[in-house]
């Protein structure tokens, strides 16, 4: 019903001073945030532009991205309604779920590309319970560093370390060392906002750079080495694993601060550039768009980041920033790391650009995300 | 408590506000990194990148130039370019290698080289989606073979280039040479721009040494492709330069002549056209193909033509040196003349054997009775060894040689024909550098009869005669006529033509090598027969293995190897000599039975064509 009022005021909505006040009202009574809705929407559309060109003109792609885009706002709408405190009672359970189907991945998963990563269900479409603890681990860990209250004792710190840690081991067992360093550091995240010491913070840092080296020898799988031997040295096989940094590179720079225009890119349209409509659309649009694609692509990532944290900030409950400030970050590490993989700067891991990919999975989880984040931040709880 | 609770959540709220501020700002520098690691590919690396991108996309693609044509002197085709289809496969289409090889064995016959020597290919580096080539000639059977299940066969193709064909083949061989793939070793001294579309090389003969104006200059395409290599457009084109066409003084009709005249023989026949050196014929006995060299001949077929005892390889036309015995004769006559050792009036009585004082050795006459009185025109006609034995003696080889070698003896004189051996004019110094022993008069009168050290290739013995046809002018033997319709050459190899004391010697030499075939005492008598032109010749026989002293010379009981090479040089018409020949016939004894019917076909045809 809420929905009705929403396209009936919607020509209003501008008329006047009051009409927008009451909109907003509206807004808010549907527990939507529009300045965040209309950054994500433009955000979407021009991923539709950019995919268009970069499947080589594929209406076919662009509208199977557009249903994909309007099954995620639609489940945006959804998971906005439901109020904060059935996400703090679904927490644990999920987490539970979470774990059991990473446990089930193991004894019995599917293997897809070398790793186990898929879990078949009879009867449910098949799965990465991966992508279930994306959501899950910082519902958790929010839930439970709430309830300890801010900043957290040693002691909380530690059990919530804990929690942190089976699925990542879990994951990393698959092997999927670039999603489980994700999962890890979006637990991590909410841990950092609620408030743990900085001296902690500083001595992961440099026990992770200390235990780097190890990682080599001991966890990295032969295929993880090649693609950061790759990383360091890309025209050692320029043809081979070497290929995919050096064309989206040749992309990237080719482009010039103008770039070649739209659908005119060499290299994507003539194919040299691979998976560039997934991981590496934003080759695409750095080569079609140039720098000033690329500049605004960013600013828009950066003002939605900044909406995001704005309402994480102004969630009234512990629980809702904790949990919106982990799901921010996280989006923005996605972009970080895919930007930086794209242009040289991050070893290749298979990370896509946060709701510009194309891909249905990601589209729908990043916007559950932000429709958890409109709930934290419109329901007020007493 | 509530109060508390209360300030508790300001507490929580003011630290969430604090490390939100600072993430933002982390996020804001983050983005920072990653705007200025675009900007720095794209405003400082952009020219790189550009050219990058622009290889990428714009490939130059060389286009091989048609090899020129070669023809005969009368414009008969020797050397032309076919279409030969091979079978290519692209790795990268292909699902799986071994499967796709398995199914193409069942439709075609792929032997285990052609297997092996793919696979090798298959593993060179190259770039992807380039092509490699599987089976090269395929018949026409292949092709539809190939063609009509080409849906079940991704990433197979025929692909077709124009190769070099022989039609004349063994006809021509000796002469053309042939052209092969270009092996590794050539890969490193060829031009790498104007070669990069070739695939073949000349490898021997005329193909070898006008390789360069025969290849012609490369061209290239400016294609735009797409990662997989496939071409989305012409950019621009420089066509290529075809290679310049070859017209050759060699005439087809005379090598099919020296050919069925000299079959069953093993030698060589070399004919020159007088007036410009322009080689006529130059064909070795037995022959090959050369059309199997050109796409790779087979290793079977390669080490039949090794071990096949009668060296079909071997080009004696200008690399076998025998002995060139009594066809020396004229010239040594010459040599007497102009040392004034002796007259053509000038009469020894010959017994049949010649002896040097304080020496027990006999040099003997071919003729064991002996000749009787004869003098150097007697000596001619009839070869009288003796005669010639004395005479050499009081020239002595230092006026021998020197003279020799003005008919380009001792020397490869040819102009454009690789490989040719220069023979052996031996001469005092010669014996003491080579042998470590000194000139001894036997040494001397062996030399008077064109044998001991003495070499000479058909070659040679070829040209002498034209320049003794020319009345001592020189013209470079060459089998060039045109390049590219031009005929300029270079001719700083000449030698200075040769000017008698007396240019009567000529005439007189003239009329006695004419009396060896029309004197009933001529060794060469027997040609006389239908004989519809007049003709000046010498015969000449060389021993194959030396005889004892006392021993008599009995060819029944020789075997066949070891019988006396025959040999005949002559020229033709005597009035106004147009051609000059050598023949050689190993081990055939007779020259008037075996060369000399060569000799005589082959001039014939030239001067007779089809009405002789």
């Amino acid at each position: 019903m809420a929905s009705t009022d929403f396209s009936h005021q919607m020509p209003v909505a501008g008329a006047n001073q009051a009409g927008f006040e009451r909109s907003k009202v509206l807004f808010a009574r549907i527990h939507i945030d529009l300045p965040l809705l209309i950054l994500l929407i433009v955000l979407c559309a021009s991923g539709l532009l950019i995919l268009y060109s970069a499947s080589g003109q594929s209406i076919a792609m662009v509208q199977k991205q557009a249903i994909h885009y309007l099954i995620g706002f639609t489940v945006l709408v959804v998971a906005a309604q439901i109020p904060p405190r059935i996400y703090q009672l679904l927490a644990p359970w999920a987490y539970l779920l979470g774990i059991l189907a990473l446990i089930g991945v193991l004894v019995m998963g599917v293997t897809g590309k070398g790793a186990q990563r898929w879990l078949a269900i009879p009867g449910l479409p098949r799965f990465q319970p991966s992508e279930l603890m994306k959501l899950a681990l910082p519902l958790l860990v929010a839930w439970y560093m709430a309830t300890k209250g801010s900043p957290p004792k040693l002691f909380t710190l530690a059990k919530a370390m804990v929690l942190i840690a089976i699925p990542l081991v879990l994951i990393l067992k698959q092997p999927d060392l670039g999603t489980s360093i994700l999962i890890g550091t979006s637990g991590l995240i909410v841990l950092f906002f609620a408030g743990m010491p900085w001296w902690i913070i500083f001595s992961m840092i440099g026990t992770v750079a200390a235990c780097a080296p190890l990682m080599w020898f001991f966890v990295m799988h032969s295929y993880q080495k090649q693609r950061v031997l790759t990383f360091l040295n890309p025209e050692s096989d320029p043809l081979g694993s070497g290929w995919n940094i050096i064309q989206s590179k040749t992309a990237i720079g080719s482009g010039g601060i103008e770039g070649k225009g739209w659908m005119q890119g060499t290299q994507s349209q003539l194919e040299f550039l691979p998976e560039s409509h997934t991981d590496f659309i934003i080759a695409v649009l750095a080569e079609e768009l140039g720098l000033i694609g690329v500049l605004l692509l960013l600013t828009l990532y950066f003002l939605i980041l900044l909406r995001g944290l704005h309402i994480a900030a102004k969630c009234s409950t512990l629980f809702g920033r904790l949990l919106s400030g982990s799901l921010i970050v996280t989006f923005f590490i996605y972009v970080f790391v895919n930007i930086g993989m794209v242009s040289g700067l991050l070893p290749v891991v298979g990370v896509p650009l946060p709701l510009v990919s194309w891909g249905g999975t990601s589209v729908v989880s990043l916007l559950a995300g932000f429709g958890i984040m409109m709930s934290m931040y419109t329901h007020d709880v007493k | 408590m509530r109060g508390n609770s209360f300030r508790n959540k300001q507490a929580e709220q003011r630290l969430f506000r604090s490390r939100a501020i600072f993430i933002t700002i982390f996020i804001f520098i983050l983005l920072s990194v990653l705007a200025s690691r675009i900007a720095f590919l794209q405003i400082v690396e952009h020219q790189k990148y550009q050219d990058l991108s622009e290889n990428n996309r714009i490939q130059l693609r060389p286009i091989a130039p048609n090899r020129g044509l070669i023809y005969d002197r009368n414009g008969v085709l020797l050397a032309e370019n076919v279409p030969s289809y091979s079978l290519t496969l692209v790795k990268e289409r292909v699902n799986d290698v071994d499967s796709t090889l398995s199914y193409l064995k069942s439709l075609i016959s792929i032997s285990e080289r052609d297997e092996e020597q793919f696979l090798k290919r298959l593993k060179y580096r190259r770039r992807p989606y380039e092509a490699v080539v599987v089976k090269y000639q395929l018949t026409e059977e292949e092709i539809a073979q190939v063609m009509v299940n080409r849906f079940y066969l991704p990433g197979i193709d025929v692909e077709a280039r124009l190769v070099r064909h022989y039609p004349e083949g063994e006809l021509t061989v000796h002469a053309l040479g042939y052209v092969g793939r270009i092996n590794e070793k050539e890969t490193q001294r060829l031009d790498k721009k104007q070669y990069s579309a070739t695939k073949h090389i000349g490898k021997l003969g005329i193909e070898k040494r006008y390789e360069e104006a025969l290849h012609g200059q490369v061209g290239y395409q400016k294609v735009e492709t797409n990662a997989r290599g496939r071409i989305l457009q012409v950019i621009e084109q420089v066509d290529p330069v075809p290679g310049k066409d070859l017209v050759l003084h060699l005439d087809l009709r005379l090598q099919k002549a020296a050919a069925k005249a000299m079959e069953g023989y093993r030698g060589a026949v070399v004919a020159i056209d007088v007036a410009t050196g322009g080689i006529l014929t130059q064909y070795s006995n037995p022959s090959y193909n050369p059309n199997s060299f050109v796409t790779g001949i087979s290793h079977k077929e390669y080490s039949g033509l090794r071990k096949n005892p009668d060296l079909p390889l071997f080009n004696r036309a200008i690399r076998g040196q025998y002995p060139p015995a009594s066809t020396l004769k004229p010239f040594l006559g010459l040599s007497f003349l102009e040392a004034g050792a002796v007259t053509w009036k000038d009469k020894i009585a010959d017994n049949g054997w010649y002896k040097l004082e304080n020496d027990d050795r006999l040099y003997r006459d071919w003729k064991r009775t002996g000749h009787g009185h004869v003098d150097l025109h007697d000596a001619i006609v009839e070869s009288c060894d003796t005669y010639f034995y004395d005479a050499a003696f009081k020239t002595t080889v230092d006026e021998i040689s020197p003279f020799l070698a003005k008919f380009g003896f001792g020397r490869n004189m040819t102009l454009d024909v690789p490989n040719a051996l220069s023979g052996l004019l031996p001469d005092r110094e010669w014996k003491k550098d080579k042998r470590r022993r000194s000139w001894y008069a036997g040494d001397t009168l062996n030399l008077g009869i064109g044998q001991g050290f003495m070499l000479a290739t058909p070659m040679q013995l070829a040209t002498a005669t034209a320049v003794l046809a020319a009345k001592g002018e020189w013209h470079t033997p060459r089998l060039m006529d045109t390049l590219g319709g031009d005929s300029t050459v270079d001719d700083s190899k000449a030698l200075d033509n040769i000017i008698l004391k007396d240019p009567k010697n000529w005439d007189k030499m003239f009329k006695a090598m004419d009396a060896v075939i029309t004197s009933y005492k001529g060794t060469g008598r027997s040609l006389r027969h239908n004989l519809n032109f007049t003709m000046a010749a010498k015969t000449g026989t060389s021993q194959v293995v030396s005889i004892a002293q006392h021993e008599e010379y009995d060819s029944e009981t020789m075997a066949e190897r070891n019988r006396d090479h025959a040999l005949f040089v002559a020229f033709a018409p005597v009035e106004n000599p147009t051609i000059a020949i050598a023949v050689i016939v190993e081990n055939g004894e007779s020259a008037g039975r075996t060369a000399g019917p060569v000799a005589k076909a082959v001039m014939q045809e030239y001067l007779l064509g089809a009405q002789g």
